[in-house]
């Protein structure tokens, strides 16, 4: 809308500019009007389309090859239809990777976004100096690289000399002294849990907090007047305030928990067993470990369209609010 | 009188959300600084007595670290400086003009987000063995610049539509040329949000892992994500060092982050509140 009004504006532009300027500035006037916008997003495009539109056309090509390791030498696969699919859909291995990715994408997001908008409504209701100290924390807690994050995570679940094995020990929960949290690949995924939903909770609770204080004031204080209850508010007024809020937010998290990668590969020191396959890593064992580059591709194309379907309603829902003009 | 109460137990419950949430990064910090003997112990210590730089001295002597940190530096600063310029003229068409196919680039910018980068490492890596570039820092360059030119494009836009139309058109009644106007008015305006927005960008190249762990094979080219794996090997983790080296690593994300946080987070969400 604003560009809208801006060209008009430029088109009704103070006739000085008409006036002072001989024909060829007038020429460049109109090629500007036409051509500028396109001369400024042609080297952003050209790098996107470069870098990755082709790395993603490829990646389809790829999914419909064999591509073994004579093929990585020849640089040349053959062309083998929807076999790759085919064997993919029919390895137990991938049936288990894609329940494991599904299940383990549900848990994370799930808790989450739990314990963001849990911490999103203590935020409103502490003391001014712990919202600062909390906020503070929250803050340096998402600043935290991934890597160190895994890393210091790793220390603390430490079978020998993590803390946390002293601590779970000290409180009666169990003998944890030398427990390998990484034998089960239920507890090793609860440790990967651990640290995707801690390093997400600040960036979640942060964005609810600013959603939170967007909500009028005056929508709870009638509520509260017609006599409903702190659950009530918050179900029947401000959870509809905060839907599209919610909406972006479950969106990425969901991108980010299904790729996962890292917190598993640097977690498992870069060994992870077959139990502890993601679909992300499946894909970069095939690839990369057996060589197999078109399966791999496989399972990576596959990983992308049901990103797509599921996040089709954040997509939509954002370039429907910048074409109503929303900042 | 029972708001009161209710206002502190809900500060105490701030605070402990608070020690949980900080303890991981405390017990990173403390382990860095504390002798070995204090780190090997089945009890914890929980400060550090004597504090010792050992741990730091032990990381940077590890084969390679000052040569990572260059190579991050080189990577990380190329990525900025050149995805900056090109973000903000892509920021300013889609901010400023009406044309063909704003809402098709626009769906552009956002889709290419959704892509889990590790889901394109095999043709990266294809494409560019290929031509001879594995394990070249130029590789890594190009893939991070269309890492983070969306998300620059996307933050930029924000910062350029929040500037007043109004104040153009009025320099541009004054007489000034549109350029004049533009770069007079609007790029004094935006800087900050330029300074933050390429500090960020920063900070996601410099985070990056699993493109220069599948491309950069010798360890004189690798990034400083990567170093930190070489604290682990087959005789076990060394636990200062590792903790020391992650300190070291994290500490410069951890400074620019807080320096624009404020100015950047709402770039992710941008559209979903009303403001």
């Amino acid at each position: 809308m604003r560009a809208a009004r801006e060209m008009s504006a430029a088109k009704a532009a103070p006739g000085s500019y008409i006036e002072a300027s001989p024909l060829r500035q007038r020429f460049r006037i109109a090629v500007a009007r036409k051509g500028l916008p396109y001369a400024l997003i042609t080297p952003a495009l050209l790098v996107i389309l470069g870098v990755l539109g082709w790395p993603l056309a490829m990646l389809v090509s790829l999914s419909l090859q064999h591509y073994g390791l004579r093929e990585l030498f020849q640089h040349q696969g053959t062309f083998v239809g929807l076999k790759n699919f085919s064997t993919i859909l029919a390895d137990p291995q991938f049936a288990y990777t894609l329940k494991a990715t599904v299940i383990f994408t549900v848990a994370n997001v799930g808790l989450s976004m739990l314990f963001a908008v849990l911490i999103a409504l203590l935020l409103e209701r502490v003391s001014r100096f712990v919202r600062i100290l909390l906020g503070g924390g929250l803050v340096f807690v998402w600043a935290t690289p991934v890597i160190p994050a895994v890393n210091l995570w790793q220390w603390m679940f430490d079978y020998e000399f993590g803390v946390i094995n002293w601590a779970l020990t000290r409180i009666g929960a169990g003998n944890y002294m030398h427990h390998n949290w990484f034998e089960n690949p239920l507890q090793g995924f609860a440790v990967v849990t651990v640290i995707v939903v801690w390093g997400a909770i600040p960036f979640l609770a942060i964005s609810l907090h600013a959603g939170l204080t967007q909500v009028p004031r005056e929508l709870i204080d009638a509520a509260q007047i017609d006599g409903a209850r702190a659950w009530q508010v918050f179900v029947h007024v401000t959870l509809p305030i905060l839907r599209p809020l919610l909406l972006v937010l479950v969106s990425l998290s969901t991108i980010w928990d299904f790729g996962v990668f890292n917190q598993v590969w640097v977690l498992l020191s870069q060994r992870p067993s077959s139990d502890y396959y993601l679909m992300s890593i499946y894909s970069f064992q095939e690839s990369f470990r057996v060589s197999q580059y078109g399966l791999g591709s496989a399972v990576s194309v596959v990983m992308i369209l049901i990103l797509v379907v599921a996040t089709f309603l954040y997509v939509r829902q954002t370039v429907r609010s910048i074409n109503e003009g929303g900042a | 009188m029972r708001n009161h109460v209710s206002r502190t137990g809900y500060d105490v419950i701030g605070l402990l959300v608070f020690a949980v949430m900080m303890f991981p990064i405390y017990w990173m910090v403390s382990t860095a600084f504390k002798p070995g003997k204090e780190i090997l112990s089945l009890t914890p210590y929980w400060f550090p007595n004597p504090i010792t730089l050992d741990n730091f001295r032990d990381a940077i002597a590890v084969p390679f670290f000052w040569n990572d940190v260059v190579n991050s530096l080189v990577v990380v600063c190329t990525v900025v400086a050149i995805s900056i310029i090109l973000a903000f003229l892509a920021a300013v068409a889609v901010a400023r003009f009406g044309f063909k196919g704003r809402s098709a680039f626009i769906v552009m910018v956002i889709a290419v987000q959704m892509v889990p980068l590790n889901a394109l490492v095999i043709p990266i890596y294809l494409l560019l063995d290929s031509v001879g570039q594995v394990d070249s820092l130029l590789g890594v360059i190009a893939y991070y610049m269309a890492v983070v030119l969306p998300f620059m494009i996307w933050t930029l836009r924000g910062f350029v539509h929040n500037i007043p139309v109004d104040l153009e058109e009025a320099a541009m009644v004054d007489g000034a040329t549109r350029l004049g106007a533009f770069m007079r008015i609007v790029f004094p305006l935006v800087a900050p949000g330029l300074v933050a927005t390429a500090i960020f960008g920063f900070i996601q190249a410099w985070n990056e892992y699993i493109i220069a762990y599948v491309l950069l094979s010798s360890s004189s080219k690798q990034t400083l994500t990567i170093w930190l794996a070489s604290f682990t090997t087959q005789h076990g983790t060394d636990w200062g060092g590792l903790m020391a080296g992650a300190t070291l690593t994290a500490l410069p994300v951890v400074v620019f982050f807080l320096l624009v946080q404020r100015h950047v987070a709402g770039g992710l969400t941008a559209g979903a509140v009303k403001g």
